[in-house]
């Protein structure tokens, strides 16, 4: 369990997180090497189903990094992943996975250091929580 | 498309930024070895003119249907990618991008072999994604060379010369019987120091003159659909109705100084405010030698939590006017904060000091009080309460949102904020432009201006409006949403959740979504219930491709 390194997908949006994900990299700060974004012209565009898949694919956490509220490019889409997450939060809980491991999270494009920090926080979390019983080639 | 899935992964050095740590040559193992592809290659700088030519060549040599680049973020290379597959001859949208520098290389440089699994795992997931691209054509649609101008102050009627100077058609429509707009009732403008009714005379009078311009006074705008090039607008005038088609739209629909009902004693004779004493001015009709202002009258309260920005210089300038006619007056203005943005602003207020106009700082938990002939305030600096003689009290009241603010935004399906005031589509990004194509905005409409600053942004918005007006078609790539009819069962979902109001019933009783309108979320996409809305710029199938790669298999 000490050398678990976790596999999580992140859901990234064009305007916001994705650019502050290139911001990170341009800055150079450095965080954990576990995250695999996809990017999505927004987080509106992420379904509840495109979560579940993610995890029944092998991740042990996603996370979808949207606009901050209020600043969603296309108005509130943002809240809309929100609202979906919190969904797929629920469904987890009631087949006994922990919801910690799915999460939704807000940052402007210019929160590069906000998206290294997530990307840390996230993947220390899901360590802690440990390898995810879906994750069918690991077990 | 049943043809072969030829896929290319292009896999980019970027000098060092990206071969400084990872393994380009095994990389390109790596990828050679995914499912449909034929060739990886690397290049020193892909995006370099080498870079785009081995693309092509490959394109060719190979007879590559699809492309994919591992390099830096498509947020600036993809475009120039794209034109490459364009000029190789696939189309733009058979292409992916990885982004192995800004995403991997440069932020996991001390982590080698991790970051070349993630490196290989990113390449893996788009080379996933590829094979379910599809090819997605612009299309193109009409401009109507004809703008709406909705309000008739000074930011439409400069944005109706303005569009007019060009050589583009405008209807200028005026709720009110006259044309003019706040300024109407204006004395002068600072710090020009020009009458207000000379400036709007001025326009009027250009406006009236112009054959290029046709405007209605007494206009009730009433219905607007369609969408940018194409809108049909219909818009009342008294008895007669009118419907017109316009291919972009200006709201300059102004704001209004507001009426301090119940505040500070507010009378109308005694205690009056800016615009009223503006009125008397004019008239030079004004006898009081003490007079107190008040600011943020109104304003900066929970229920209009903002600041109007406009008062305090509006304030300082009344006091220098005030100053002129009535040599002795004692001046005092309480304030919260001072706003005289600009230079010239500041040298005004230096100006109205000097003169002898005093300011004194209130507190929103101290207000001052109005009571007969007389205004107490609590003077930080004295730390007591005093009393100052007040023949006259003006009211610094903030400018609010027209009452029709609302209905205005729901014809338009704009959106406007807390305080309704029309809300732009970036505060920094796009100022005068909305969300919604083919609409723009300006003057206090958006936000409280001055004259100076509603003439820049109408200048602006006018400008915005002929990139639209000065092409005969506009051209859109189908980046958008397309509801298939024969799986809609009407329940209303993509109606009630897109951000633009865009998806409606057609006369087959099914959603439809016009291209034109369609922004692109996909916000519709994810929630229809019945999967019926196709998306093909990232598709459902693409997401789980991409998802499924998340792992090797």
């Amino acid at each position: 369990m000490d050398n678990f390194e976790p596999l999580i997908a992140v859901f990234s949006c064009h305007y916001c997180s994705y650019a502050a994900a290139d911001l990170a990299g341009s800055s150079r700060i450095q965080y954990p090497p576990n995250i695999r974004i996809i990017k999505v012209p927004c987080t509106g565009r992420v379904s509840v189903n495109h979560i579940l898949m993610a995890l029944e694919d092998g991740s042990d956490g996603v996370y979808v990094a949207g606009c901050l509220k209020g600043t969603c490019h296309f108005i509130r889409g943002n809240y809309k992943a929100e609202k979906r997450v919190q969904y797929v939060k629920d469904l987890l809980s009631e087949i006994n996975i922990e919801p910690e491991r799915v999460q939704m999270y807000f940052m402007s494009a210019a929160e590069g250091t906000k998206f290294a920090n997530v990307a840390l926080e996230m993947t220390e979390a899901i360590k802690k929580i440990g390898h995810s019983p879906l994750n069918k080639s690991r077990s | 498309m049943n043809t072969e899935l030829r896929i290319g992964v292009f896999i980019c050095h970027c000098g060092i930024n990206i071969a400084g740590v990872l393994d380009i040559k095994g990389l390109c193992e790596y990828a050679k070895a995914l499912p449909n592809v034929v060739t990886a290659q690397a290049n020193l700088f892909t995006c370099a003119e080498t870079g785009t030519s081995a693309i092509k060549k490959a394109v060719k040599d190979n007879n590559l249907n699809r492309v994919v680049v591992a390099a830096c973020t498509p947020r600036t290379h993809e475009p120039l990618f794209r034109a490459s597959c364009k000029e190789a001859g696939i189309n733009p949208f058979l292409f992916e991008m990885v982004n192995i520098r800004e995403h991997c290389s440069w932020v996991h440089r001390h982590n080698k072999d991790a970051a070349q699994a993630k490196a290989g795992d990113l390449i893996r997931m788009a080379v996933a994604k590829a094979a379910f691209l599809e090819p997605i054509e612009t299309f193109k649609s009409k401009v109507e060379p004809l703008t709406l101008v909705i309000g008739s102050g000074i930011a439409g009627m400069t944005s109706a010369l303005a569009l007019a100077d060009q050589g583009f058609e405008v209807i200028l429509i005026e709720k009110e019987e006259n044309m003019g707009g706040l300024l109407r009732h204006l004395h002068k403008i600072a710090p020009a120091n020009v009458a207000a009714s000379e400036l709007i005379e001025e326009k009027i009078a250009a406006i009236k003159k112009n054959k290029r311009i046709k405007y209605f006074t007494s206009a009730i705008l009433e219905e607007v659909t369609g969408y940018v090039g194409n809108f049909s607008v219909r818009f009342s005038c008294g008895n007669d109705s009118y419907t017109c088609k316009v291919g972009v739209i200006i709201v300059a629909t102004g704001g209004i100084p507001l009426r301090p009902e119940g505040l500070f004693n507010y009378d109308g004779k005694n205690v009056i405010t800016q615009s009223e004493l503006e009125i008397k001015l004019k008239k030079r009709d004004i006898e009081a030698k003490s007079i107190v202002m008040i600011q943020c009258a109104g304003a900066r309260i929970p229920e209009r939590n903002y600041c109007s920005r406009i008062c305090c210089m509006v304030a300082i300038k009344n006091c220098l006017y005030l100053k002129d006619i009535i040599k002795d007056a004692k001046i005092f203005v309480l304030f919260r904060d001072i706003q005289a943005y600009g230079v010239e602003n500041e040298a005004l207020l230096l100006k109205a000091r000097e003169a002898g106009v005093r300011f004194i700082r209130y507190r929103p938990d101290t207000p001052p009080v109005v009571e007969n002939g007389k205004v107490k305030i609590y003077h930080p600096a004295m730390g007591k309460e005093i009393f100052l003689p007040a023949d006259l009290v003006v009211l610094s009241t903030p400018i609010v949102a027209h009452d029709d603010a609302e209905s205005i935004s729901r014809i338009l399906k704009v959106p406007i904020n807390g305080n309704k005031f029309f809300l732009e589509a970036h505060a920094k990004l796009s100022p005068l432009d909305f969300a919604f194509n083919g609409i723009y905005l300006c003057g206090n409409a958006r936000y409280p201006a001055t004259v100076r600053e509603a003439t820049c942004q109408a200048l602006g918005a006018a400008s915005r409006a002929c990139i639209t007006l000065s092409h005969d078609t506009i051209e859109r790539v189908g980046t958008v949403a397309s509801v298939q009819e024969e799986l809609c069962s009407t329940c209303f979902t993509c109606i009630k959740v897109c951000p633009y109001n865009v998806p409606y019933i057609n006369e087959r009783g099914r959603a439809e979504i016009e291209p034109m309108q369609c922004q692109g979320c996909g916000i519709c996409v994810a929630e229809c219930p019945a999967e019926a809305i196709e998306f093909k710029y990232i598709s459902d199938k693409q997401i789980m491709a991409a998802c499924e790669a998340l792992l090797a298999s």
